[in-house]
């Protein structure tokens, strides 16, 4: 019997894996299918809802890729240190006395017990409470009890705990890798640097970023991937967050004012990067850092024109303004959402606990010195849209819960993730989905990365004059 | 912005040295009041419940304040920490709006939810204000899932001349690591 997926006319499996679909074998290179003449790109749900997906997915793109761990502004004192889960491991990140910061796998050398038990704090020693073995805040095995039952000089072999074979930071965020032969974090990064660095240069005036405390944190009962075809995504904005849309408007209209140019299609734009990394660029209003919204103080909208001016003093026009006036919704590459919005500026970063469910984490930053009523509109734009209590993640989580649920009908084998690629794409067209799943795609038969990242270009239609004549 | 009401906060963690009471003392006053308060909580809870929002919402004053800080900081303030929710009355209003609205779409269609209040203990008793806290679990039942928000509420409610109230501050405190099946606080707790 032939494979049972309906609408489909997909090539046939040139070699058999173990991954199966409704019983039939499938081959990893048939899950995502881009037909450029035909303009169509369709991801096959198997990689949703398929156990055998998931492990493939740690093995071939968790265990390789650089991942987020922490912000410097999380362990600024020597001693400081906060927990973490990345890619299923217990670590966690302090600052060593000697001004290091350093990212341990939490667990003893002895027989394993986690060795930091609280999520955050300042500790000049971790004692293992199973046995008693001690670490220092770099890490050294400086204490076993009972000593004379071991070897001679066992606690003083230069003995610490273990780091993951690659930690590396970029502009204060720490990032590990489990691999071993990866590039350079920055090579990682590559273009996408300048997305980052536009955010993180646009508060040095400011004292620079740093995390607040308190972190949204909660689950999805979706696939991981639906997170990031959500975060870079422009389509589903005037469907999905339309009561966000509507209180907006209502508070502009009582004010007076027209509705917002808010995720204006003729303002934004999507872009891809090597490695799979997407973002979506969009003029916003409602940035503190630099560009306010109508409906804020006289005294605050003042206050953020002057510092727009002064960012395009410091960095030139050109990228001064850009620092000022869009909102950056990048995604690194495979999990981290870097978000510098009308909605505050967040980290967030999620991970696959099973086929069908996600574990969220999201952290918001602020410039170390802005003005007191800045610091309350920059909040006030946070909460209102984002997190789990604001008025349009919860409605995102509702549709990827509610994709996932789709899923279950194996009938409908295929999503369809086409938008755009027949014109020069605009920011509602799915450009930067297509770019995630190449990598994606790529990764998951053991490559590197994707041979092509952007969509080929379009070949443009004759000039009106030409037919005219 | 009115400050954060931590004022009202009594660390439930820290033990007592003296072993007594704390609180309001058992008057047959303080006693009558709480009947009143717990009254007052269980009429918003039906509110709720039922999602009658516009009649919740007639019970807060103008300078109201709903706030649910972050499962890993339940004391946050909200002027300088991540909260969940930090609603002054204009953003309640626009979250009744939004959630009697058919495009809210977690709440859309509405979930079923039933909350057992308890514990409920008066915590400063003045002429014009009472500061409550009080014990939730608020369980959510909604689309193959079934998750309860455990917490704390702490309240400060205002007096009026009908031996009523009007809810000034509302802060619900999670009792959880994570909003795990939760998902979101799409509801209000």
């Amino acid at each position: 019997m032939g494979r049972s997926f309906a609408f489909v006319d997909a090539p046939a499996p040139r070699y058999a894996l173990s991954l199966t679909v409704n019983g039939c074998p499938m081959d990893l290179c048939e899950l995502v299918i881009e037909d450029v003449e035909g303009g169509s790109f369709r991801v096959h749900r198997s990689v949703m809802t398929s156990s055998e997906i998931f492990t493939l997915e740690q093995e071939r793109i968790f265990n390789r890729s650089w991942l987020y761990v922490g912000h410097a502004s999380e362990v600024p004192r020597p001693g400081d240190f906060c927990r973490r889960m990345v890619a299923g491991r217990p670590l966690f990140m302090i600052h060593g006395r000697d001004g290091k910061v350093r990212i341990f796998i939490n667990s003893c050398l002895h027989r394993g017990a986690l060795v930091c038990r609280q999520d955050s704090g300042n500790a000049g020693s971790f004692v293992c409470f199973y046995h008693g073995w001690s670490y220092d805040d770099c890490g050294r095995l400086v204490g076993v009890p009972d000593p004379s039952g071991y070897v001679e000089d066992f606690g003083k072999t230069g003995r610490a705990l273990i780091e993951p074979p690659l930690v590396d930071s970029y502009r204060g965020m720490y990032f590990a890798n489990f691999g071993s032969d990866a590039s350079s974090l920055a090579d990682f990064l590559g273009e996408a640097r300048e997305l980052i660095d536009l955010t993180m240069d646009s508060a040095e005036i400011l004292g620079g970023w740093e995390i607040i405390k308190g972190t949204a944190k909660y689950n999805i009962r979706a696939n991981w991937k639906l997170l990031l075809e959500n975060s870079a995504d422009n389509y589903h904005f005037h469907t999905t967050h339309k009561t966000f849309a509507d209180y907006n408007a209502n508070l502009r209209r009582q004010a007076g004012l027209d509705r917002p140019r808010i995720n204006n299609i003729d303002d934004s734009r999507g872009l891809v990067f090597r490695h799979g990394h997407v973002a979506m660029l969009t003029r916003a209003e409602g940035r503190t850092i630099a560009n306010p919204s109508p409906l804020w103080s006289r005294q605050a909208i003042a206050a953020t024109i002057k510092l727009r001016d002064e960012l395009a003093e410091r960095y030139g026009e050109a990228r001064g303004h850009s620092m000022a006036d869009h909102s950056r919704f990048l995604i690194v590459f495979p999990n981290l959402a870097f978000h510098d919005t009308q909605s505050g500026f967040k980290l967030r970063q999620w991970w696959p606990l099973a086929p069908d469910m996600m574990e969220v984490s999201q952290w918001e930053l602020v410039p170390r010195r802005e003005s007191e009523s800045l610091a309350k509109y920059r909040l006030e734009g946070s909460l209102t849209f984002q997190g789990p209590g604001g008025f349009g993640t919860p409605d995102d989580i509702e549709a990827l819960e509610s994709c996932q649920i789709g899923f279950r009908a194996h009938e409908l084998a295929w999503s369809d993730v086409s938008r755009g690629m027949r014109r020069e794409a605009r920011s509602d067209d799915e450009l930067t989905a297509r770019g995630f799943w190449r990598q994606w795609h790529a990764m998951i038969q053991g490559r590197a990365g994707a041979e092509r990242v952007t969509d080929l270009p379009v070949a443009r239609p004759p000039a009106p004059a030409q037919r005219a004549s | 912005m009115r400050p954060a009401a931590k004022t009202d906060t009594e660390d439930s963690r820290a033990t007592s040295a003296t072993g007594g009471v704390r609180g309001p003392p058992a008057t047959q006053e303080n006693l009558l009041l709480r009947l009143a308060v717990e009254h007052f909580l269980f009429e918003e809870a039906a509110h709720l419940d039922n999602w009658r929002l516009d009649e919740w919402l007639a019970l807060f004053t103008e300078d109201a304040r709903y706030v649910v800080p972050a499962t890993d900081l339940p004391n946050g303030d909200p002027r300088r920490d991540l909260m969940l929710i930090d609603d002054d009355a204009r953003r309640l209003r626009g979250r009744v709006a939004r959630l009697k609205s058919r495009y809210a779409h977690r709440e859309y269609p509405s979930s079923r939810t039933r909350r057992l209040i308890s514990n409920v203990r008066l915590t400063r008793v003045e002429a014009h204000e009472v500061a409550v806290e009080a014990s939730f679990v608020v369980y959510r039942s909604r689309a193959e899932a079934m998750a309860p928000y455990v917490g704390i509420y702490r309240y400060t409610l205002v007096r009026d001349n009908n031996n009523g109230f009007r809810i000034r501050h509302r802060r619900a405190e999670l009792e959880l690591e994570r909003l795990s099946d939760h998902g979101a606080v799409s509801i209000i707790l």
